[in-house]
């Protein structure tokens, strides 16, 4: 049996969500044909919508249905500079936070490398947290010039929430709408897309038990976005390609349940957090929490860990052996480990930035998982350390 | 045991690997990532490293069922083999990579970690044999196969090192490692060798050194004459017993080619002159490695000086004078004299000393630091 400690990259699909996408796939019907077969596709769809919508306070026409949480992150920022631009060429200006996921800092450095746009990265404190007056500096000097902001709900490095309300509320007055990348909030913290006022809000379907390669942007129906995919214009002629029916409904369904247990899984996920992090730091007394130590300001299930004298792909790979999954920071497209931006952010050196593991628990999570970790962590840490003496970087 | 077990995504690296899987050691495959920037694809798979050759390891490891981890040794790699190519080449020598590189990296700094993580040994698909005495004492053997003998760059091994080795493939020949793959069913089976200088994937040696260390011009002078008889653009370009490309102004007085005979960065000179100057009695090295244990000096040899050169009777010496190149000045080289003078030996090539009834075990190794002529 191994100990599944990676749920923020994906997590196992909820059982509501099997049956639903198995009887959709079933089903014949382009949600875009005219027949009848099409238009009952197309009532599923539209019912499905109006569920996610529900469950995250939107209204049905703000729903943007994708094939990616990366494809909405880059239709948010990509889209939302486009069109904020044609509308007054001075909108150069993107604001993003510097821990954010690389869907959204990619995407706004490709529009800085090739669309002219001018990127600013906006600092965060020790724990990752936006630094506000950075924020309110940034909007106070030529305002009118910023396309847009995008600031994450909460972090899945380090699980650090963002000040969404108060980025909102800066930007708002300013004129400049916001996209908030929240795939790792839903499910896990309350999220209200109405009452957060936020302008554009990612969700993934399989960081919350749905399946991969169904996801959305919700995206207030007055902000004009500029299309990625172009084709038959089916959601809103923001977004082109057949809807993915089965998808959309496991999406949905997903996003229902994970909504609905949150406040239960919330506290279930926070105690066994708190015992991961107790039974690590009983191991290796040393160990550094990164992140925000307030359970508040936090996602529930994330605990990134620093394990001063180990390089993280190799207690990684001992941990494998030990059979426990975990993750480092990120990972470049060969496989190399390269250190975590984020932590890089948040103050800390390339050394601290290549010694983090980060644990992230998730609603199949158990008491189990975590004895099973701080069974096998010792041994793993004692080896790395001798091994981290002969680290690959500076031999 | 436990191996790590290096795999390029080549076919020699995963087979070795799956004999590993097969004799039922605890095998962990590693692709070693030598460039920060792997290139996104390489036509003709020449070199490695490349972001197609990581997923061809992936897939191998995945296909016999092991973990497969990538390892970050640009910077030991950026540093013990392609600056010191390029510093060998500024200062005249001729070097070979591949022996840095698996003296440096891969049995260094790769079996150095793997040790340390708990791994009792490193595999690679090096074509080589181990031979394990009672004492558990190791020596290095040539392949059974001469075609693809790859001992001359493993000579640079310690006895530490070779006792935490591993050669798999030793015993075979190449069309029968490709054929096993393919029964294997490893998608590598038909993949093309690598070859040449990995970091080098055009292999273009020449334009790569212009273009690294840029245009030095000096004179060419004539051995004999010791007149200038012509230009070129640096040093780097040329090895010793090189015959083209030296554009030469006007020909030898008797007509014959003349071939580069010695370079000499400090004063950016290359001296030319006919075939009869490039010939070699015996060489200085620095402080050799004995891979397979220290055997009494004076012995008689069997010496190869290039890594598909022939091994040539020699007889090994402790230096009758201090060792130059990077060895301290009271450093205890080598003085290798052949019984049959050798053409084209250049300073900086290893030197690999054989013994045995046909030479086939590996002594060990030296760097050439200067030769002498009759």
């Amino acid at each position: 049996m191994r100990a599944y400690l990676d749920h923020a990259a994906t997590t196992p699909v909820l059982p509501q969500v099997v049956p639903t996408v198995a009887a959709e796939l079933a089903e014949v019907g382009n949600p875009s044909s005219l027949h009848s077969s099409g238009r009952a596709a197309r009532r599923r769809v539209e019912e499905h919508r109006e569920r996610l919508a529900a469950a995250l306070r939107a209204r049905p026409s703000e729903v943007v249905f994708t094939g990616s949480g990366t494809e909405a992150d880059n239709l948010a920022v990509k889209g939302l500079f486009w069109a904020r631009r044609a509308e007054d060429r001075r909108r150069r200006r993107v604001l993003v936070s510097a821990v954010e996921h690389h869907a959204v800092l990619d995407a706004a450095a490709w529009l800085g490398e090739s669309q002219d746009a001018l990127v600013e990265l906006l600092p965060v404190d020790s724990v990752g947290r936006l630094d506000l007056d950075a924020l309110d500096a940034a909007l106070a000097r030529d305002p009118e010039q910023v396309a847009l902001v995008s600031v994450m709900w909460a972090n899945n490095e380090v699980g650090t929430t963002q000040p969404v309300t108060e980025v909102v509320a800066r930007a708002h007055a300013a004129g400049v709408p916001v996209h908030t990348d929240a795939v790792q909030a839903v499910g896990a913290l309350p999220v209200d897309f109405g009452a957060s006022g936020v302008d554009a809000l990612t969700v993934s379907g399989h960081k919350l038990g749905g399946p991969t390669g169904a996801a959305a942007l919700l995206v207030r129906p007055e902000l004009a976005v500029t299309p990625l995919l172009h084709g038959g214009g089916q959601e809103r002629d923001v977004r082109s390609g057949t809807l993915d029916a089965a998808g959309i409904a496991g999406l949905a369904v997903a996003v229902q349940v994970a909504v609905a247990e949150q406040p239960h899984r919330h506290a279930r996920v926070s105690g066994l957090r708190a015992e991961l992090v107790a039974a690590v730091h009983a191991a290796v007394p040393d160990v550094v929490v990164h992140g925000d130590p307030d359970p508040d300001g936090r996602l529930p299930g994330v605990a990134n860990l620093g394990f001063p004298g180990c390089e993280a792909d190799a207690l990684l790979m001992l941990l494998d052996a030990g059979g426990v999954d975990c993750s480092t920071g990120s990972a470049c497209s060969s496989g190399v480990a390269e250190p975590s931006h984020v932590l890089l952010a948040m103050g800390r050196d390339e050394t601290e930035a290549t010694s983090a593991l980060r644990f992230s628990l998730g609603w199949t999570s158990t008491g189990a998982d975590v004895a099973a970790l701080a069974d096998v962590l010792p041994d793993a840490v004692a080896r790395a350390r001798v091994a981290g003496r002969l680290s690959l970087r500076g031999a | 045991m436990r191996v790590l077990a290096a795999v390029s995504g080549g076919v020699d690296s995963a087979v070795a690997a799956a004999r590993l899987v097969e004799a039922g050691h605890e095998v962990t495959a590693v692709h070693l990532a030598l460039a920060r920037t792997p290139a996104a694809s390489r036509s003709g798979s020449r070199g490695c490293c490349s972001r197609q050759d990581a997923h061809d390891a992936r897939r191998v490891a995945d296909l016999l069922g092991v973990p497969c981890y990538v390892w970050d040794v640009s910077a030991p790699f950026q540093r013990a083999v392609v600056d010191d190519f390029l510093a060998q080449y500024a200062a005249g020598r001729t070097p070979n990579p591949c022996l840095r590189c698996n003296e440096q990296v891969k049995f260094a700094a790769v079996l150095d970690r793997a040790l340390a993580l708990g791994f009792d040994a490193v595999a690679t698909g090096h074509y080589a044999r181990r031979e394990v005495a009672a004492d558990g004492s190791v020596t290095l053997h040539r392949a059974a196969d001469p075609a693809k003998d790859q001992s001359y760059v493993l000579a640079v091994l310690t006895q530490h090192q070779l006792r935490h080795s591993l050669f798999p493939l030793g015993g075979d020949s190449k069309p029968a490692v490709r054929a096993e793959a393919a029964a294997r069913g490893l998608a590598v089976a038909a993949k093309p060798d690598s070859h040449d200088i990995c970091f080098i994937p055009d292999g273009d040696t020449a334009g790569y050194l212009q273009r690294m260390l840029g245009s030095a011009s000096g004179p060419v002078v004539d051995a004999r004459s010791g007149a200038v008889v012509g230009r070129h653009d640096g040093v780097h370009a040329f090895t010793i017993g090189q015959r083209r490309g030296l554009a030469l102004a006007e020909p030898a007085p008797d007509g014959r080619p003349r071939y580069v005979l010695a370079l000499s960065p400090v004063d950016r000179t290359v001296t030319v002159g006919p075939r009869e100057d490039l010939t070699v009695t015996g060489v200085w090295t620095d402080v050799p490695v004995w891979c397979s244990g220290e055997p009494m000096l004076p012995v008689s040899v069997r010496a190869q000086y290039r890594a598909h050169g022939e091994a040539v009777p020699a007889q090994v010496s402790t230096a009758a004078r201090p060792a130059g190149g990077s060895q301290p000045a009271d450093a205890v080289g080598l003085s290798v004299s052949f019984t049959v003078p050798q053409l084209g030996v250049a300073p900086g090539q290893t030197i690999a000393f054989y013994t045995g009834e046909e030479g086939e075990r590996v002594l060990g190794s030296a760097t050439i630091v200067g030769t002498w002529r009759p």
